[in-house]
C-alpha cells in the first residue's frame, strides 16, 4: 500500500518587517545581515495570532485539498512547534476541535526544535500504513522567538504548513521512503521559563545543521539507491539562505532544484513550518511523476529525510486552496515599534 | 649560556574550529606528534612547559601544565603553564630554551594550547581584552580591534598608509594559507573582498582581523651537540629574546612602534651574531593587518613608514625579497592564542628543513625569524632559528 500526502495547506501572517528596519533600531549594518543571512524581510504575526491560529488556518487549507477525507476518518492530529501557546494544554486538541474532527481521534503536541512536524509526518505515515487510522494531520507552525538585538531576530518568523497523510487514489505525493538521523548536540535551546532561545553561534553550522542534514540525506539516498540526479526538487530546512544553498552544494544538488522551495529570503525562518512550507511551494508547481527530496533539521539535533514522488491527483487538488505565493505576496510592512507591539516586546498597561 | 639548543621535532594540530576537541585532546595530539617525530619515548621528556592564555575564562580550566602532563601520560614529570597573553607560546619556548641551555634538562617539550570556540565571539573578545591594561583600556569598553585600529589610524596619518595596502597583507596571508593544509582558512581573497567586508573598528574590516581558533603546537628541545641522535635535520636556536613594554597604549612613546619588538629584535640579532640580511623568511604576529606592517619595521627590516612599499611591490610573498608568514600567518593560518608562538616556530622549522608544501617553500632557507606579540605589544618575543 502506498501512503503519502492527500492534502496540504499553509498559512503566513500578513505583516512583514524588513532587515533594514531591524538594523536601523539596533544600529547594525543591514547589508552584512542581508548578505550574511541571505534574507530581505520576515513575516510577523499580528496581536491575535499565535501557533494555534496559524495551525488552524494551515490545517483548514490542507483539508480543502483533501476533498475525499471525511472528518470522522481523521484519526490523529499532531502539531509540531516550539512556540505552543501553553506549556501544559495541547495546541493539537484545539486544532482538532476547530476542524470538527473530535472526539474519536488522538492528538498531541510535538517539540523537536524546527523538525517536530516532519517527525509528526513520519508518525502519521506509520499509523496509516499499519491501518490504525485512515488519515492523520501533521502541522508545523511557529511564532518563532528571537531575542531583541540577537542575530536570530532578523529571521525568527511566523507561519505554518499542514499535511493530511493517507492512502488511496487521493494521494497527491507518495512518500517512497523516510530516514532519520539524530544525535545529542547542544546547538540551540530554550530552557523552561526562558522567553528566548540561546544558540551556540558558529557551532550551529558545521557540527549541527550540516552534519545532520547532509548525513541524513546521504543515508536516505543510500537506502533508496538514488542520487541527486534522480530528484527534480530538493527542500531543506531553511534557517537562512546560506545554509540550504551550501547543503545542496555539498550533496551535489543543482541550485535550480533548491530555488523553488527556498522561501526564507522573503519569509524568514518559520521554525517548525520551515521545511514543510518549502515543500508546499514545490507541490504548488510540481508535475505528476516528479520527485522531491525533503530534509528537515531540528536543533538538539536531528533530521528527517523523505523521498517523495508526485502523483496524478495533484492536478485536481492544487487549486482547491491558496498557494504559498498567495500568502507570500499578501504583505503589509510594519515598522519596528509596531513589530515590538505585535511581538509583545513591551507590556501594555 | 652553557649550551647551544636545538629543536629536534615538531607536532601540531590544524588550527581552526575543533568542535569535537577540548584542551586536553588538542595538547595530546600536538604532544604525541612531536614525541613520535623525535623517535623518543614520552618517558624521556624531563620537563614540560606549555603556553596557554586563558583556559580559565575560555573553558573554566586552569592548572594547564599538569593537565597536559597528565593527559600525555607523563606523570610525574614536572610541568608548568606559562601565560603572556598571545605571546604565551613563545614565552613558554623561552622558558624551555633556558631549561636546556642552562644544563638543567636535556629533553624538554615546549608547547602551547588554546581552546577558544566554546564561547561566543563577543565573549572571546572580552576574554582577549583581559590582556590589555584592564583599568585604562578594557574597562572603558575598548577591545583589541579597537586598540589596533587606533594604531592604524595614527599610522595612516603619519605615513600615508591606505586601506588598500592593509588589505594586501590579508590577501598575501590567505594566498600562503591556501597552500597550507594546517591553516584555519584556505580560501584565497582579493583586495576587494577585504575592502567590502564589514568594518570592525575603522580602518580594520573583518578581513583585516585574524580569527579565533582552537589549536595546539609542540616542539621538543635538546642540546645541539646531542641533537643528531634524534634527527638528521636539527634546527639550531640561534637566539630567543623577550622584552616588555607598557600594557596600555596611552603610555607608549609612539603608538606606531612596538618598543618591546624593537628591544627583543636587537637582543636576538646581537646574540645570534646575524644581520637582517641573513634572514630568509619571517613569521610575524599579524593579529591585525596593521600589526604585520608595524612588525617588519620594528624588527628592523625597513625604516618606519616604509613597510607599505614591500606590500605595494609584492615582496612579502614566497619568492619575494622577504617572505612573510608563509603559513598564512595568524590571519589565514589561525590564532589559537596560547599556541600561536609555537606554531610560528614550527613553520620556521619546516621551512628550514625544506618540508613546506609546494608553492610556499622558500628555496634554500637557512635562517628564519619568528616574532610573537602579547596584547598590543606589552610582551614581544623574537626567536631566530637556523639550520647551520
Amino acid at each position: 500500500m502506498s501512503v503519502g500526502i492527500v492534502g496540504y495547506g499553509v498559512y503566513i501572517p500578513r505583516f512583514r518587517i524588513k532587515v533594514e528596519e531591524i538594523a536601523r533600531v539596533w544600529g547594525h549594518d543591514a547589508a552584512s545581515y542581508r548578505e550574511g543571512l541571505g534574507i530581505e524581510e520576515k513575516s510577523v504575526p499580528s496581536l491575535d495570532e499565535d501557533t494555534t491560529t496559524i495551525a488552524v488556518e494551515a490545517s483548514r487549507n490542507a483539508m480543502k485539498r483533501a476533498v475525499e477525507v471525511k472528518p470522522q476518518d481523521v484519526g490523529a492530529v499532531f502539531v509540531g512547534s516550539e512556540s505552543h501557546p501553553y506549556a501544559v494544554k495541547p495546541t493539537a486538541s484545539t486544532v482538532a476541535e476547530v476542524l470538527g474532527l473530535t472526539p474519536n481521534l488522538t492528538a498531541v503536541d510535538m517539540e523537536f526544535a524546527c523538525k517536530a512536524a516532519t517527525t509528526a509526518v513520519q508518525a502519521c505515515l506509520g499509523l496509516v500504513k499499519a491501518g490504525y487510522i485512515g488519515y492523520g494531520i501533521s502541522v508545523g507552525a511557529d511564532t518563532a522567538q528571537g531575542a531583541p538585538g540577537d542575530a536570530l531576530e532578523y529571521t525568527a518568523a511566523a507561519g505554518g504548513a499542514a499535511y493530511v497523510i493517507g492512502s488511496g487514489d487521493g494521494v497527491i505525493a507518495e512518500v517512497e521512503c523516510t530516514q532519520s538521523f539524530t544525535q545529542d548536540v547542544p546547538d540551540f535551546w530554550r530552557r523552561d521559563g526562558a522567553s528566548y532561545p540561546k544558540h551556540a553561534g558558529r557551532f550551529t553550522g558545521g557540527p549541527a545543521y550540516f552534519e545532520h542534514v547532509v548525513s541524513c540525506t546521504k543515508a536516505l539516498l543510500e537506502k533508496m539507491g538514488t542520487t541527486p540526479k534522480d530528484y527534480d526538487y530538493v527542500v531543506f530546512h531553511q534557517p537562512n539562505s546560506k545554509f540550504p544553498l551550501k547543503a545542496a552544494k555539498i550533496l551535489g544538488f543543482e541550485e535550480d532544484k533548491l530555488k523553488p522551495g527556498l522561501l526564507v529570503n522573503l519569509l524568514g525562518n518559520t521554525y517548525s513550518g520551515s521545511s514543510l512550507m518549502g515543500l508546499a511551494a514545490v507541490l504548488d508547481i510540481a508535475r505528476p511523476g516528479e520527485r522531491i527530496l525533503l530534509t528537515s533539521y531540528g536543533s538538539g539535533a536531528g533530521s528527517d529525510s523523505f523521498s517523495i514522488r508526485v502523483r496524478d491527483a495533484i492536478d485536481s487538488k492544487r487549486e482547491l486552496a491558496p498557494p504559498v505565493m498567495y500568502y507570500l505576496e499578501r504583505r503589509e510592512y510594519i515598522d519596528y515599534s509596531t513589530y515590538a507591539r505585535y511581538r509583545r516586546l513591551f507590556k501594555e498597561r | 649560556m652553557k649550551r647551544e639548543v636545538a629543536i629536534i621535532s615538531v607536532g601540531a594540530t590544524r588550527f581552526g574550529e575543533h568542535w569535537d576537541k577540548g584542551i586536553k585532546d588538542l595538547a595530546w595530539e600536538a604532544g604525541v606528534k612531536a614525541v613520535e617525530e623525535a623517535g623518543i619515548s614520552g618517558r624521556d621528556i624531563q620537563y614540560i612547559v606549555f603556553g596557554n592564555m586563558s583556559g580559565g575564562m575560555f573553558e573554566g580550566q586552569e592548572h594547564v601544565g599538569a593537565l597536559v602532563a597528565d593527559f600525555l601520560g607523563l606523570n610525574p614529570v614536572p610541568a608548568a603553564r606559562v601565560e603572556a597573553a598571545c605571546a604565551s607560546g613563545s614565552v613558554a619556548f623561552f622558558h624551555g630554551y633556558m631549561a636546556v641551555a642552562s644544563g638543567m634538562y636535556d629533553l624538554v617539550a615546549v608547547g602551547g594550547v588554546e581552546k577558544m570556540t566554546d564561547v561566543e565571539s563577543s565573549r572571546a573578545t572580552e576574554i582577549l581584552a583581559a590582556a590589555m591594561d584592564y583599568e585604562w583600556e578594557a574597562y572603558f569598553g575598548n577591545t583589541f580591534p579597537g586598540v589596533y585600529a587606533l594604531m592604524a589610524t595614527r599610522y595612516m596619518h603619519e605615513y600615508g598608509l591606505k586601506p588598500e595596502t592593509l588589505a594586501k597583507v590579508a590577501v598575501k596571508n590567505h594566498h600562503h594559507g591556501s597552500m597550507n593544509p594546517m591553516a584555519h582558512f584556505r580560501n584565497r581573497i582579493t583586495v576587494e573582498d577585504v575592502l567590502s567586508s564589514p568594518v570592525v573598528a575603522y580602518p580594520l574590516r573583518r578581513n583585516d582581523c585574524c580569527p579565533v581558533s582552537d589549536g595546539a603546537a609542540c616542539v621538543i628541545l635538546a642540546p645541539l651537540e646531542e641533537a643528531r641522535k634524534y634527527t638528521d635535520t636539527p634546527i639550531k636556536v640561534e637566539a630567543v629574546a623577550q622584552a616588555s613594554d607598557t600594557l596600555s597604549l596611552l603610555e607608549r612613546r609612539d603608538i606606531c612602534t612596538l618598543d618591546a619588538t624593537v628591544q627583543a629584535a636587537e637582543k636576538a640579532f646581537a646574540k645570534a651574531k646575524l644581520t637582517r640580511k641573513d634572514v630568509d623568511l619571517v613569521e610575524v604576529h599579524d593579529c591585525f593587518t596593521i600589526a604585520e606592517i608595524l612588525a617588519l619595521e620594528d624588527l628592523g627590516f625597513c625604516p618606519k613608514g616604509e613597510a607599505q612599499k614591500l606590500y605595494e611591490e609584492g615582496e612579502t610573498y614566497v619568492g619575494g625579497k622577504l617572505p612573510v608568514n608563509t603559513d598564512g600567518g595568524l590571519k589565514a593560518g589561525g590564532h589559537a592564542v596560547g599556541a600561536t608562538g609555537v606554531k610560528q616556530i614550527i613553520e620556521i622549522v619546516k621551512q628550514l628543513r625544506g618540508e613546506a608544501e609546494n608553492g610556499r617553500q622558500v628555496d634554500g632557507a637557512e635562517v628564519g625569524l619568528a616574532h610573537n606579540v602579547g596584547g598590543s605589544g606589552a610582551t614581544a618575543v623574537v626567536t631566530i632559528l637556523s639550520r647551520r
